[in-house]
């Protein structure tokens, strides 16, 4: 990831913006952070047709089979077909590999979903925060003693409060997610407030609500996307903890942590149902955080100095 | 100096209020009557009226807050109906396995990944650099789960050198409690010698910049010296920091390490009391642990600032 002291010097005198989304685009890390997660959408809505059985059809003869292993299905017309479990099946017979492959929808739909949620929520707060100076040190302060609860405790005492289920399961991951987001959004606006086209468009009587949106906002897109990919990264991670943890969503439903967390029991005997969902797991967030260290490096070299 | 100390302590009780003040709203946010709630499934009518008068549940609002941190105050976190014990006793219990996890972990991560990160800004660019920061997004993407269960399959159940799981108290013979506490710690270290790992390059590369490293090599110091003398310890601030912050992803590592290792500590605790929503115990975890991490930072705030001529006030 070094970037030869010659090169960086000539491009950097490149135009700011557009260089720099043009620049990402020709960086390894995001390349292959994007061809990854390309991938694991197109296995996620493709799952139906990629050779999976039901993901939650259960087998009872066909329980703890090693990968591999063969199994003769009869159809309804009375024809037979030969299905290959090629990542075994679990305890309860299920074909572990349309499970995992079934997996990959709930895990993306909780990644994207939250960094989306929380960008949104957190960019509100922050201009609010960052630009109504009589609001900010109430906001600010409630924000610190969320931020003093570790992650993934507030996330479990969060979803103890609701009904398991995807909802409550991103609002749990969303909400120790927040205040992240609204300090660099805050510390944005602190920096660009004083900044000479802004004091004119006050000058020009541009009301607060458009000042924000129009002159403000744009400054915080970079980091936000850099910082939105590292949400959606750690998103997947805690969606993962949270099912094997079994607090999560419903175990009928098949998640990666979930898929894990049912293969437990008999790890010892048939570690499958732990490592193959563990590699789609870590391939993906691997795949996010490579995008996302890609994106900062080259959209906001800043914050590549302050992580 | 001492007014700084001062102003800086008294800081945090803002930040542990605010936390407590959530804490306590979290059983009133749920619906239904928060005593029958605490009390549980199985509980009678009397029980659930004691626990009614005892939180003050026909008083005021802010009444019943006073009254509940001033129990908290006094160490009182309420009775655990599903655990049938008082929380702090259960709490007591709970300590050890998760208190020499963490300080296990803590030496354990400093330990390599200190080293690992000056390695790195020192070979900068070179394949021990592109390892070392490739091992550190590696650390941040794999799951804590999936390196505890690959380390047992790997060193418990092929090569039988570690017990597969479990937790053995100090008092019951030290050789046995190091050799359960191997792979947790080294499950849990992962992602915290990621973190600290890349922190110790970025500064250090920082400093190697600077002009008494120049004049430290000039001189013909010995670059082992140059480095662990001149450079790590201007560059330790930013790496303090970031140890006391990684607090967080370890007490979050904790949980699930112990709940993969079956350990019987504070994070198996907070799982336990989730699934049985025993919420005096969630409510008891979530303020200590959140104590404690708030108490680290203003430790490591503190020692440094002291520490640090240069730091004025």
């Amino acid at each position: 990831m070094s970037v030869e002291p010659a090169l960086l010097a000539v491009e950097t005198t490149a135009p700011a913006d557009v260089g720099a989304f043009a620049r990402a685009r020709r960086d390894a890390s995001v390349l292959i952070g994007a061809a990854v997660i390309v991938l694991m959408i197109v296995i996620g809505l493709g799952a139906p047709v990629l050779g999976t059985m039901s993901p939650s059809e259960i087998s009872p003869p066909f329980r703890n089979k090693l990968p591999g292993t063969e199994q003769t299905i009869r159809r309804d017309d009375g024809s037979t077909a030969t299905y290959t479990h090629w990542m075994g099946t679990d305890s309860l017979g299920r074909d572990v590999y349309s499970r995992v492959l079934y997996g990959a929808r709930i895990s993306l739909l909780v990644g994207i979903a939250v960094a989306a949620i929380s960008i949104g929520v957190g960019l509100a707060i922050g201009l609010v925060a960052g630009y109504l100076r009589w609001l900010d040190g109430l906001i600010m302060r409630f924000m610190d003693g969320l931020m003093a609860i570790p992650a993934i405790l507030l996330a479990l005492a969060l979803v103890s409060l609701f009904h398991a289920g995807l909802t409550s399961v991103i609002v749990a991951i969303v909400v120790p997610e927040i205040p992240r987001v609204v300090r660099l959004v805050r510390s944005i606006v602190l920096s660009v407030r004083e900044e000479p086209y802004v004091e004119a468009a006050v000058m020009a009587g541009t009301r607060t609500p458009l000042l924000l949106v129009r002159h403000v906002m744009p400054n915080t897109v970079a980091p936000l996307i850099v910082q939105g990919t590292f949400i959606c990264a750690s998103a997947i991670l805690v969606e993962a903890i949270l099912s094997f943890l079994g607090v999560g969503i419903p175990p009928e439903t098949p998640t990666w942590g979930n898929i894990m967390a049912e293969g437990r029991g008999l790890f010892r005997v048939y570690p499958h149902n732990i490592f193959f969902p563990g590699i789609f797991l870590a391939l993906t967030v691997l795949a996010v955080n490579m995008l996302g260290d890609g994106l900062r490096d080259q959209l906001d070299p800043k914050l590549a100095k302050r992580v | 100096m001492v007014g700084y100390i001062l102003r800086r302590i008294i800081s945090t009780v803002p930040v542990m209020l605010i936390v407590a003040v959530l804490v306590f709203l979290m059983l009133r946010l749920t619906p239904g009557d928060p005593a029958a709630i605490i009390a549980g499934d199985n509980a009678n009518a009397e029980q659930v009226a004691l626990i009614r008068d005892r939180l003050g549940l026909d008083k005021p609002i802010l009444t019943q807050f006073v009254i509940w941190s001033g129990n908290i105050l006094h160490g009182d976190f309420g009775e655990s109906f599903f655990f049938k014990k008082s929380v702090s006793e259960l709490i007591a219990s709970r300590l050890e396995p998760t208190l020499a996890l963490s300080v296990s972990t803590i030496i354990l991560a400093v330990l390599i990944a200190v080293p690992l990160g000056v390695l790195a800004a020192y070979r900068r660019g070179s394949p021990v650099d592109r390892i070392v920061m490739g091992f550190s997004v590696l650390g941040f993407s794999v799951p804590v789960f999936v390196i505890g269960y690959g380390l047992i399959y790997l060193f418990a159940i092929k090569l039988n050198w570690f017990p597969v799981q479990g937790y053995q108290r100090i008092a019951d013979g030290i050789p046995g409690f190091l050799q359960r506490l191997v792979l947790p710690s080294l499950t849990l270290s992962v992602i915290y010698v990621a973190l600290i790992a890349r922190m110790t390059r970025t500064s250090v590369l920082d400093v190697m910049g600077e002009d008494y490293i120049r004049t430290a090599r000039a001189k013909g110091q010995v670059e082992r010296v140059v480095l662990f003398r001149h450079a790590l310890r201007n560059a330790a601030v930013p790496i303090i920091t970031v140890i006391g912050l990684g607090v967080a992803l370890l007490i979050g590592g904790v949980v699930v390490t112990e709940s993969v290792f079956t350990i019987p500590g504070l994070g198996r605790l907070t799982v336990d009391a989730v699934l049985a929503r025993d919420y005096p115990t969630i409510q008891a975890v979530i303020l200590l642990f959140s104590l404690v991490y708030v108490l680290i930072n203003l430790g490591v705030d503190l020692v440094y600032r002291v520490f640090d001529p240069r730091i004025r006030y």
